[in-house]
């Protein structure tokens, strides 16, 4: 097992690459930033070349790319317009990104694989419809809609939490943008465990156990739901990227500090170093995740093996 | 067994990062401080040094640490003499620039005519790539500092020469009788020792000699003033302190004010201005605003530069329904434009109801007759280009072709977005505009020179047109050394003339700034800069 993780740490170095190289480009064919700096008014020429001199944007894409790369390795992430290091944006922002994503994960694991489970236990009778009309609702309304409708009635029409999640973002504030960044997954945990369980419920071993006499409460943790939640599992796993990176909207509705926040102003003003930055980060974490769910499937399911 | 085991350990690597990121949180900030406005805030774009600061996020801060050589009046807009005792010329060139004694900057240090003169010095240096660094462009010796080609060969320009301790003078490169009013630009503020000596912890908590100063700065989040101990002038804060909250949505300062988290916010959507009014309880109040907006054209281009296509312009002009617009898109919060300037500036300062005229006002027929009198719309159609990544200007500009083309007749007119706002205005410099655009100007300081000298003299840095008249280049310089202002705003109306019958820009509408302000706070204005007045705003309790 220990080699077979060595393999896959080794694979992420092309990936990394390829991703840096991949996001730099796009963010260098957006064009030349220097312009938008001076907003209305046309820069003056010596200044303007002096900022792209200043930015090593004089430099044909190549050479910029590898002197970003030489920088990176040294711990040099390079720094916003604004004259913030890269790393110090990462250090604000990851942490309140990654709260965020476990709010929702929670809410998202909770709730998802609890509908499932309830729905796939009563298939086809009214309660399995309900949880299928809920999650279809889900996952047809936009994250902006679900977002701003929740932050009105329940921010500012009832008071029940804050509109605008607070400086350092506390857990209290995240549990209402948690919930709208869960809402698509959530969606797709339920019909997913639904599915499982359903299938699985008319298993062999199922009714060999219900044969011996085990109680249903254990057949059903131990023996279905443990053996229904492989494909749960992997969605779980990509989704962990899917919510720290797809975080964008919410944290724009709610005023959350993280990841999505940075990302929007470095498109917006072009900086590739913030771009290129927190995307490979996110690439990575993205790998990571997916490398923990091939572990997990081990855990859930003793017949496979990594050698 | 083995499957219990690993199940443990993930959940114990879970365990460890809910905590360790628990750990990095701080403390909630969501209640409201006794005494200290809350307001809203957009994350400045470059650091704060004053002559590197273009844009409003950057300068509403700019504006509360720095107590400018003049401050403006937030009412009128007029030029008062802030740290300068008295600023005196007898050429209109050279201007000798007294200091109020015993001024001081938030650390203690005293403010001398030095912390001018190597502010300015650092503005204008090339190898310093300020952004605002054309400000100085005027002062004798720019040239050596800021050469267009190479590398500077002087670090500081001859034309500022410090006399005494509180007194310094300054040559210009040319007659420029209304220059002192300019300097409550941010770009002209001072600096302290310490900006020079530590320049990275200055940027990390900036230090000025205004009404407030800088408690502290999270980047990207907030920014806490408090009133500066050591300022003596006629802003004094009448509350405890401002607390800036940057937000990234409209809408969600909105719901924040309204849930009781946010007290100022000047930058309310139109979607909610329509029911801001019943919301806020007459806590809302349409401030006028030095920006215009106009639709400009590439006069460098043949199809519409030829001579005779100013009345095509003209025609344009008059097939936009203007009042609809403002009232329909923008809820009011635009003016009908009536000339090339602001309402800001008042009659005085050089607003006009009338220099535009008819030119400005809705007319279909005569719009068909200019059109066709000027030889008709090159190629039977054309586009308005915007930058479609920020300020929703989609909206407004289909509407302007809507109105066009009802007017006229047929699908003439069409929106053309421009992916990002760098992309758009590269376009523009680099001249390969070949249609009309959207373009707006924020005024930097309330004088009519600065509407009209940097937009449509020959070559000027913002002359997006590429217009260029020569008649009208000889009045602006006139009225720029024309000592007595009513004869030198004369002479601007005067070349304001030649604009409405060139027409190389079409003026659509005056911005205003919508702001709202929550029950705990009062005395709420607006400056012609867009920025609330802070230091006059009072909180109950």
């Amino acid at each position: 097992m220990g080699r077979y993780v060595i393999r896959r740490l080794l694979q992420m170095v092309p990936v990394f690459l390829g991703t840096t190289l991949l996001i730099f480009v796009m963010v260098y064919a957006l064009g030349d930033p220097v312009a938008a700096m001076f907003g209305d008014r046309a820069p003056d020429p010596a200044t303007a070349a002096m900022i792209r001199h200043q930015l090593y944007l004089d430099h044909p894409l190549w050479q910029q790319y590898l002197h970003y790369m030489g920088n990176i390795f040294q711990g040099d992430f390079g720094t916003a317009f604004d004259g913030q290091p890269v790393t110090q944006l990462m250090g604000s922002a990851f942490p309140v990104t990654l709260r965020l994503t476990l709010v929702a994960f929670a809410i998202e694991g909770l709730f998802g694989i609890g509908l499932g489970l309830f729905a796939g236990l009563r298939r086809g009778r009214l309660a399995d419809t309900g949880v299928l009309g809920f999650t279809l609702l889900m996952i047809s309304i936009p994250v902006f809609v679900i977002g701003y409708l929740l932050q009105y009635f329940v921010a500012v029409k009832w008071q029940l939490a804050n509109p605008a999640v607070a400086d350092g973002a506390p857990f209290g504030d995240l549990i209402l943008p948690g919930v709208v960044l869960a809402g698509v997954s959530l969606a797709y945990v339920a019909r997913l465990t639904r599915t499982s369980v359903a299938e699985n419920s008319r298993a062999d071993y199922i009714r060999t156990a219900v044969a011996k006499g085990m109680p249903r409460r254990r057949v059903t943790t131990i023996h279905l739901l443990r053996n229904s939640l492989i494909p749960v599992v992997t969605y779980l796993g990509t989704d962990i990227g899917n919510l720290m990176a797809g975080a964008i909207v919410t944290e724009r509705i709610f005023n959350v500090k993280g990841v999505g926040f940075q990302l929007y102003q470095g498109i917006l003003r072009q900086n590739p170093p913030t771009v290129v930055g927190f995307v490979t980060i996110l690439v990575l974490i993205f790998l990571l995740a997916n490398l923990l769910v091939d572990l997990l499937y081990a855990v859930l399911d003793p017949r496979i093996r990594y050698a | 067994m083995r499957g219990a085991k690993s199940a443990t350990m993930v959940i114990g690597a879970i365990a460890i990062a809910l905590t360790a990121t628990a750990c990095g949180g701080g403390s909630s900030s969501g209640g409201a401080e006794d005494g200290v406005v809350r307001a809203w805030w957009g994350d400045p774009q470059n650091p704060l040094e004053p002559a590197n600061t273009n844009e409003t996020n950057g300068g509403k801060v700019l504006d509360m640490i720095f107590s400018d050589l003049k401050e403006y009046n937030p009412k009128d807009g007029q030029a008062q003499n802030a740290s300068a005792e008295s600023i005196t010329s007898s050429d209109q060139q050279t201007f000798t620039i007294k200091l109020k004694p015993g001024l001081k900057f938030s650390d203690g240090t005293p403010v001398t005519a030095n912390s001018f003169v190597d502010a300015w010095n650092y503005g204008a240096l090339l190898t310093n790539a300020q952004k605002d660094a054309s400000f100085f462009s005027n002062i004798e010796g720019f040239d050596q500092v800021h050469p267009d080609k190479g590398q500077p060969t002087a670090k500081t320009m001859s034309g500022l020469k410090v006399v005494d301790n509180l007194t310094f003078t300054v040559k210009l490169t040319q007659k420029f009788s209304s220059w002192p009013d300019s300097l409550g630009y941010d770009a002209f503020a001072p600096l302290p020792k310490s900006f020079f000596s530590d320049h990275a912890k200055w940027l990390q908590q900036p230090v000025g000699n205004g009404p407030y100063k800088i408690e502290s700065y999270t980047k990207g989040q907030s920014m806490k003033l408090v009133p500066n101990p050591y300022y003596t002038g006629d802003e004094k804060p009448k509350n405890k302190g401002v607390l800036l909250k940057v937000y990234t949505d409209e809408n969600t300062a909105y719901a924040d004010l309204q849930a009781g988290n946010l007290d100022v916010y000047e930058y309310v959507p139109a979607s909610d201005i329509s029911h801001a009014k019943s919301d806020m309880a007459g806590r809302y109040f349409n401030a006028p605003t030095g920006i215009n907006q106009t639709i400009s054209f590439p006069l460098n281009q043949k199809s519409w530069g030829a001579s005779g296509m100013n009345k095509v312009r003209q025609g344009i002009s008059m097939a936009i329904d203007r009042d609809s617009i403002t009232k329909k898109i923008f809820q009011g919060t635009r003016t009908p434009a009536t000339d090339f300037t602001s309402q800001v500036l008042g009659s005085a300062g050089g607003y006009s109801t009338d220099v535009c005229g008819d030119y400005c006002k809705y007319d279909p027929a005569k719009a068909k007759e200019l059109i066709k009198e000027g030889g008709g719309i090159p190629g039977g159609k054309f586009t308005i280009s915007y930058n479609a990544d920020s300020g929703s200007h989609k909206e407004w500009v289909d509407a302007v072709c809507n109105s066009i083309n009802n007017a006229l007749g047929g699908q003439v007119c069409l929106g053309n977005p421009v992916g990002t706002f760098a992309d758009f205005r590269n376009q523009i410099t680099q001249k390969q505009m070949i249609n009309p655009f959207r373009a707006g100007w924020q005024m930097d300081y309330p004088l009519i020179d600065d509407f009209l000298q940097p937009l449509y003299t020959t070559d000027a840095s913002s002359n997006d047109s590429h217009y260029s008249n020569p008649d009208f280049d000889k009045l602006i310089s006139q009225a720029e050394s024309e000592p007595d202002k009513a004869k030198s705003v004369a002479l601007y109306q005067q070349a304001e003339k030649l604009l409405v019958n060139d027409m190389p820009a079409i003026p659509l509408w005056y911005q205003n700034t919508p702001v709202v302000w929550s029950s705990r706070v009062s005395n709420v204005t607006v400056n012609p800069f867009s920025y609330p007045v802070y230091y006059n705003i009072t909180v109950k309790g």
